[in-house]
Formats: structure tokens, C-alpha cells, sequence
């Protein structure tokens, strides 16, 4: 295995802010709930996660308490900050002592740049569901504007995002998180794209198949575009992005992840799953590739009767079986 | 039908009353099954003060009346032969994990009444919040309970009476499966809903098949194979997962076209293969209840296709739903003549 293919992420914040906890959810199947039960990390924990296939997650969960923390930054600098590609610092909202959660955070950026000046930075704002939902937006753009501003001697660019376990807001930063290490993503957003056009679904949505992090979107790719040539695109795409529940690929997740856990209860795996709506949508769930989950999503255009609906049906399964070879093909290229 | 003999006509056998001492759970069982509440959530629920009545409707047309556990049924003012009279099952809560004496001498009292008055009442006991008792505990928790109660109706000169009991816990599906139990015990046409299940499960090699009460997660009725837990556990979520995901993408719906044209309501159905080559299968019947099935296939035993297997099944399911629909109708034919007033469910 290539030395680039393995990613070095660091986890870290004060002690009691949360960290082992979003582990546990996103690699380990635990519920909110279960976190409850896990104690404090003691120095760093390591776990290593393969993700889509030749890509691997060395995790370092640093426990936050003040005797292990001080240790990193002295004696361990070194072997804890060499060869990082992301930090994950992870701040508690409601913590007392912000200024003491800063100067920890100021710590491990000059370390950063001292040892590996690539690292992505992503700050998370860790347990918004203790915050007053009107103060959430205000408190979020507060502090990641004091961060900003620490931050900017050290020349990184900031990526912050509010977090709690109790919402999906969790998977929505650790897809961020994961998709930014993945080299080739322009690869499969382009073929995600023509499969789209082959299909002409609503939406098509790929999940890593372990973690069922949202890798890609054809909205989002839209969004992406719409960005990039905002005079182009700016009319037409825009009634369909914000008629649709925002926050619905991290509650896809959390659904697939419970029915996956679910099912394991039949002592066995899914495999796919067709649903065919009450309001005329139809949902396609299927494995892409040994890694890879898609989940497509189609409107019924017109009235059509039951028989053609069933070969339908039967067409865009042939089509996802097509479309695996793509996909199993930028896999193994990387 | 039984529904002439009421003092109330209306009040049809499908009642349930829940009674048990104070803090026993008998609420926080109500909202976990019939209101999806957290079951962690239940430990903030007030007392209760008032008999309460929750409407459900489904197959039948079921209502549960919970009274307060601090009430003393015997109070003159109280008109409580009337309301024994008026019910199909009486659940009592035992709470098994504080002492349990006291709820005994009460229970054999209120089934001394309650059989007196209304001979054909079934009565159920609920060895509640079990999950706080280690394995070995519960069952001699439930051995030494059915001990006491059968010793004290024998006391009593009651020894007739059938009393059946359930270890319970909202923590997990146990409530679950002993609501259906119960319910399926007033439901005058289970032997036949019973027999067609049976009948789909021959032909269309189908391992277990529910037919499930979409909001409350209760069974309405099953084939005649044993219940596996687990087996249930999976259909109730498999509801859960096809539900949540379909509303994901209609709200917006609602919001976009709520002029133009209304979007005809098609029956949910949805299909998932798992990698041991079972499927589940889940398809909208009448009134709120849904069928769903787990089909365990192997490509090399039979001599079906999976395709040709699912197309079977789902001509069969359909007919088994024109003739569920079929059932329900006449049911409402024998009970109109009865009861005069039509006014009835539609």
C-alpha cells in the first residue's frame, strides 16, 4: 500500500468535549445513548479505518485531559504532529474556560505548522444541542470568527462546523471531513453525472458503505457548478434545491444505518432496497461497489399503469449493475 | 355479537382497561406504544388523575382506558359495574421490580369483581418493567406471581378464571408483543385472518408474515408459526425505515404543487433484498395496517427465479388484500343491525 493512501487524522479538544464519542458513533455503531457509557480516553487512542478501499483512516483520538495534553505538546510533539492531514479540534459550546480551549488550540496549530504545514484544519463546535435554537447561528458565527483570527498567523484556512450527536448534524461534518481526503473526486462526481443522465432521477446520492458518510450528490455537484459560474446557472436549478429538506442526506444515513444494524439481527446483511412511495417517488437502494452504497431517487413523470411501473423497476437495477463496473473501476485506480 | 348486551352500545368489546398500583407504568406504556414516545422520556410523565382514554384505530376499532392507580374502585360514587361490564380485557400493571404483595391482594380483588360482573372479560397481567431484573430473576419473579394469584382466586372459590401473564419491559419489543396478543384477543375474525395468512404463507414461500399496525407497531395478526423476537423486531423497524424515508421526499412536495393538481396516493410497497437471499417485503393494506413478510429464498433449492417468486407474491398479496377489504366490510354489516344507530366507523 502506497504512504499516500493513509491518512493521518487527529482528534483532538479538551477533555469531556465529545471526541470519543463522534468516534464511536461514525466507525463503531454506537447510538447517541450508548456514549454515555465511555470513559475517559487515556493518552491517544488509535484506530485505523478502511475507507472506500485503499484509502485508510489512522484516527488518533487524543484523550483532553491536562496531563496527557501537556505531553503532546512537549515531549510527543513530534510523534503526534508529523505527517497530519487533518486536525479535527473539537470545541465544547458550553464549556467555561473558552480562553484555556483556545490557547490548547493555539498550541496544536503552531505545532501543525511546524510539523506538517498541509494539514487541513477543520474546527466543530461540538454539543449545539445544549444552545437555544435562535442563538445557534449567532454563537456559531461568533466564535469562528475569533477562531479565524487566531488562526490567521498560522496561515490556515479554517473549516468550522456546529456539531451535537443528537442530530444528523454529525454526519454532515464527517462526510466533509472524509470527502476531503479523497483524491479523485472530481472522477466520480463526472460519472455520477452521466449516470444521471442515463437515468434522469430526481437525485442520486453515493454513501460510502461502512461509515454511510454522503461521498457525493448530483444536488450538490449542481450546487458546486452553480458556484463556480454563478451567472449561468442561477435561475433554473434554484426551486429544486430549496424545496427539499436540506438536512436529508444525513437522515438518509442515520435511517440506512439503523435499518443496516437492524437487519443484523436476521444474522445477515442488506443488500438493497426498492421502495416504491406513496406520493408516486420511488427509492433505489443498492451496492455500488465492495465500498460504496447509491441510493437513487426517481419521480413518476406521468400516470402510468402498474405494469409498467414493475419493469421499471426492473430497468434501473439493470442500470445500477451497469453503472457498478464504472464505479469499480475508479476504485481500483486510484 | 356481544355489542347488545352492553349498557352502551357503542362502547364495543374492543375496550382495554389498564389498571395497577400508583407508579406501576401503566402511562408511560401508553405513550411508548401508542404515542412513539422515548421510553426515557416516560420518567417525566405526571401522575395520573383522571381516567384517560386513548382511541385507536385500526382493524378494530380499539380504545385503552388507563385509571389512576391511587383510585379506589369501590367507593360508592364510582360506577365501576358498569364499566367492567363495559370492557373485552382488563390489563393490570405489576411493577416486578419494587414489592409486589400489595398489587396482588389488589389484583385477586379486582378480579373477583370484575369476573362477577362480566364473566367473558379476559384478564391479563403485565409483569412489568423487567428489564431492571437479572435473566435468572425473571422467571422466578413470573413463577412465584402465577404462585400467588392462582393460591389466592383458588381462595377465593375462582378457580375457573383464565389469567395470563407477560414479562414487559418499554425498553425493548416486549410491550410490543404483549399488546398484540392482547388485542388479537378481541378481534372476533382472527381465526379466519389467521387462516388466509396461512394460506399466503403455503403458496408463496413466505417465512413469516405480520400484518402490522403502521403507528403503533402492533401485530393485528400472524401466521401460525411460532413468533421469533428477533423476526419481529426487524419487520416493526423495516416499517420505521420505509415510512421515514418516503416522507423525506413529499413535505417538499406539499409545499411545491399544493396548487395544482393533488398527486394520487399510491399504496407503499417496498422490497429489500438481504445477502443471505431472504427478502422483506412490505406492502400498504387497509386502515392504517401494513403487510410485511420475510421470504427467505434460495436460488439453488427451488425452482423458481427470484422474479417469478416475487411476481407470485405479489398477485397473491393482492388478492389477499381484495379479500381483507372484503372481510372488513362484512364485519361492519353484522354489527349494524345490532347496534341500531349506523352511524358507526367508515
Amino acid at each position: 500500500m502506497s504512504q499516500a493512501s493513509r491518512k493521518k487524522l487527529l482528534l483532538m479538544g479538551r477533555s469531556g468535549s465529545g471526541k470519543s464519542s463522534m468516534r464511536s458513533i461514525i466507525f463503531s455503531n454506537y447510538s447517541a445513548f450508548d456514549t454515555r457509557r465511555l470513559g475517559a480516553t487515556i493518552d491517544v487512542e488509535h484506530s485505523h479505518l478502511r475507507f472506500l478501499g485503499n484509502m485508510t483512516l489512522n484516527l488518533w483520538d487524543c484523550g483532553g485531559q491536562d496531563v496527557f495534553m501537556d505531553n503532546y505538546f512537549t515531549t510527543q510533539k513530534d510523534h503526534i504532529f508529523k505527517m497530519v492531514q487533518v486536525l479535527i479540534h473539537v470545541f465544547d459550546v458550553e464549556s467555561k474556560s473558552i480562553n484555556k480551549d483556545i490557547e490548547i488550540f493555539v498550541k496544536s496549530l503552531t505545532n501543525l505548522q511546524k510539523f506538517s504545514p498541509d494539514a487541513k484544519v477543520f474546527v466543530l463546535l461540538h454539543k449545539m444541542d445544549l444552545v437555544q435554537i435562535d442563538k445557534r447561528d449567532e454563537l456559531f458565527v461568533i466564535m469562528m470568527e475569533k477562531l479565524q483570527k487566531i488562526s490567521n498567523p498560522y496561515q490556515f484556512k479554517l473549516v468550522g462546523l456546529p456539531t451535537s450527536i443528537w442530530d444528523e448534524s454529525l454526519y454532515k461534518a464527517w462526510s466533509q471531513i472524509v470527502c476531503s481526503l479523497i483524491p479523485n473526486m472530481n472522477v466520480y462526481n463526472n460519472n455520477l453525472i452521466k449516470f444521471n443522465q442515463i437515468l434522469d432521477a430526481e437525485e442520486i446520492i453515493l454513501f460510502e458503505k461502512t461509515t454511510f458518510l454522503v461521498i457525493s450528490s448530483t444536488t450538490s455537484i449542481a450546487q458546486q457548478l452553480k458556484q463556480q459560474n454563478r451567472s449561468h446557472l442561477e435561475d433554473d436549478n434554484n426551486i429544486d434545491t430549496t424545496a427539499l429538506d436540506p438536512k436529508r442526506f444525513e437522515k438518509i444515513s442515520s435511517i440506512i444505518k439503523t435499518y443496516k444494524q437492524s437487519v443484523t439481527k436476521l444474522r445477515t446483511n442488506f443488500h438493497n432496497l426498492v421502495i416504491r412511495g406513496s406520493k408516486g417517488n420511488q427509492f433505489y437502494i443498492d451496492v455500488l461497489t465492495d465500498n460504496m452504497l447509491v441510493m437513487i431517487i426517481l419521480k413518476d413523470k406521468e400516470d402510468e399503469t402498474s405494469y409498467v411501473n414493475t419493469h421499471e423497476e426492473l430497468a434501473v437495477l439493470e442500470n445500477i449493475k451497469a453503472a457498478r463496473k464504472w464505479f469499480e473501476k475508479i476504485e481500483t485506480t486510484k | 355479537m356481544e355489542a347488545t348486551i352492553l349498557p352502551n352500545p357503542k362502547d364495543s368489546n374492543a375496550t382495554i382497561l389498564l389498571m395497577g398500583l400508583r407508579r406501576g407504568g401503566k402511562s408511560s406504556i401508553c405513550k411508548v406504544v401508542f404515542h412513539n414516545m422515548q421510553p426515557l422520556d416516560t420518567l417525566y410523565l405526571e401522575s395520573t388523575s383522571k381516567p384517560t382514554t386513548e382511541q385507536f384505530s385500526s382493524l378494530i376499532d380499539l380504545s385503552v382506558m388507563e385509571l389512576p392507580g391511587q383510585l379506589n374502585y369501590f367507593e360508592p360514587n364510582y360506577d365501576s359495574e358498569r364499566l367492567f361490564s363495559s370492557v373485552g380485557a382488563l390489563v393490570y400493571v405489576i411493577d416486578s421490580q419494587d414489592e409486589y404483595l400489595n398489587a396482588l391482594t389488589n389484583l385477586s380483588i379486582i378480579i373477583e369483581y370484575a369476573y362477577k360482573v362480566n364473566p367473558k372479560i379476559n384478564i391479563e397481567v403485565l409483569i412489568h418493567k423487567i428489564d431492571g431484573l437479572s435473566e435468572d430473576y425473571r422467571i422466578d419473579a413470573q413463577r412465584d406471581i402465577m404462585q400467588r394469584i392462582g393460591d389466592e382466586l383458588l381462595d377465593l372459590g375462582l378457580e375457573g378464571v383464565q389469567v395470563s401473564f407477560y414479562l414487559t419491559s418499554i425498553f425493548d419489543h416486549s410491550i410490543y408483543e404483549a399488546f398484540s396478543r392482547i388485542v388479537q384477543k378481541l378481534i372476533n375474525e382472527l381465526p379466519s385472518l389467521e387462516n388466509m395468512l396461512d394460506n399466503l404463507v403455503q403458496h408463496s414461500s413466505i417465512d413469516k408474515i405480520f400484518i402490522f399496525d403502521v403507528n403503533s407497531k402492533i401485530y393485528v395478526a400472524t401466521d401460525s408459526s411460532p413468533v421469533d423476537i428477533q423476526t419481529y423486531e426487524v419487520c416493526a423497524e423495516f416499517i420505521d425505515i420505509t415510512i421515514d424515508l418516503d416522507d423525506l421526499y413529499i413535505e417538499n412536495e406539499n409545499s411545491m404543487n399544493d396548487s395544482e393538481t393533488v398527486i394520487k396516493k399510491q399504496e407503499l410497497k417496498s422490497i429489500s433484498h438481504l445477502s443471505n437471499g431472504s427478502l422483506l417485503y412490505l406492502k400498504q393494506m387497509i386502515r392504517g395496517l401494513a403487510l410485511v413478510a420475510l421470504v427467505r429464498h434460495d436460488e439453488n433449492n427451488s425452482d423458481l427465479s427470484l422474479d417469478s417468486l416475487m411476481t407470485i407474491i405479489d398477485y397473491n398479496v393482492s388478492n389477499f388484500k381484495k379479500s381483507l377489504m372484503k372481510m372488513w366490510e362484512n364485519s361492519k354489516l353484522v354489527e349494524q343491525p345490532n347496534t341500531q344507530n349506523s352511524e358507526l366507523m367508515n
